[in-house]
């Protein structure tokens, strides 16, 4: 970044209006790519997108689309949720699945005239869950072995990676490291001997 | 020698190519600077992961 200027700021040669700063970040949160498109950065709006939602996706469906949910009940601390949150909207039914879920639990155990929203869209699983014990969510591991693991991580993966997108809608892009940064012979000083005093 | 089916590995492809780009793309705003970037970060992660790959070879081997 070599200036700044209210909203605008140059990189890489190129000038780049930020506008609303925190409404593109909001916006790059909902929807990967979606700030970086209000900004007018559609190149960049595009690989978002594409990579972010693809890279969900996809570990949403290795997992046989219950990697992600909502929960924070003794034997099923659910923290992946809050990462895969990061990727936004996409991640809304799982949070709303887990709200009625906790109307519908009493003493740990869910009602049993609870029917999940959605054909149990990522919802959670039925309470309770302990840790050894032949639950839900025992099933889903038996039932997708790997794709459940790995889709848990592809999508804590996708929401970690659109944190550092929204710092981007929100500052421009993140400094390359000065250890990173190769040397350029062409921007380096000629050493150019001195021509003997007379 | 491994433990599990090398199709395992498969898993890596997307991802790596979805991290090298957002990478790119989040420290530069010309599209050739972020295709260099994410060839470069794509590059980096492979060899670490290959250095521990054969950091655990050996070891297995050992033992």
């Amino acid at each position: 970044m070599a200036s700044e200027e209210n909203n605008t700021i140059a990189v890489d040669g190129e000038i780049v209006d930020l506008r609303n700063r925190p409404l593109a970040a909001l916006l790059a949160w909902l929807i990967p790519g979606a700030g970086h498109f209000y900004q007018g950065r559609q190149t960049k709006a595009f690989i978002f997108l594409v990579c972010i939602l693809s890279t969900w996706i996809l570990g949403f469906a290795l997992g046989g689309s219950h990697v992600v949910y909502s929960s924070w009940e003794p034997g099923d601390k659910r923290w992946h949720f809050y990462l895969q949150g990061g990727a936004g909207l996409v991640a809304l039914p799982a949070y709303l699945q887990g709200r009625r879920m906790n109307q519908e639990t009493d003493l740990g155990e869910t009602n049993s005239d609870y029917e999940p929203l959605w054909g149990g869209l990522m919802a959670p699983p039925f309470r309770p869950v302990m840790e050894s014990e032949a639950d839900e969510v025992a099933a889903w591991y038996a039932e997708h072995g790997a794709g459940y693991e790995m889709g848990t991580w592809y999508t804590v993966i996708a929401g970690l990676l659109n944190i550092l997108v929204i710092y981007d809608a929100y500052g421009g892009p993140l400094a390359v490291p000065i250890s990173g940064r190769k040397r350029d012979p062409e921007e380096e000083p000629q050493e150019t001997e001195e021509p003997a005093a007379s | 020698m491994l433990s599990i089916s090398p199709t395992y590995m498969l898993y890596y492809v997307p991802l790596i190519i979805a991290i090298a780009l957002v990478f790119g793309a989040t420290r530069h705003e010309n599209t050739q600077l972020v295709l260099q970037h994410a060839w470069q970060t794509g590059r980096w992660i492979t060899g670490f992961m290959a250095v521990i790959f054969v950091v655990f070879l050996f070891l297995s081997w050992m033992t």
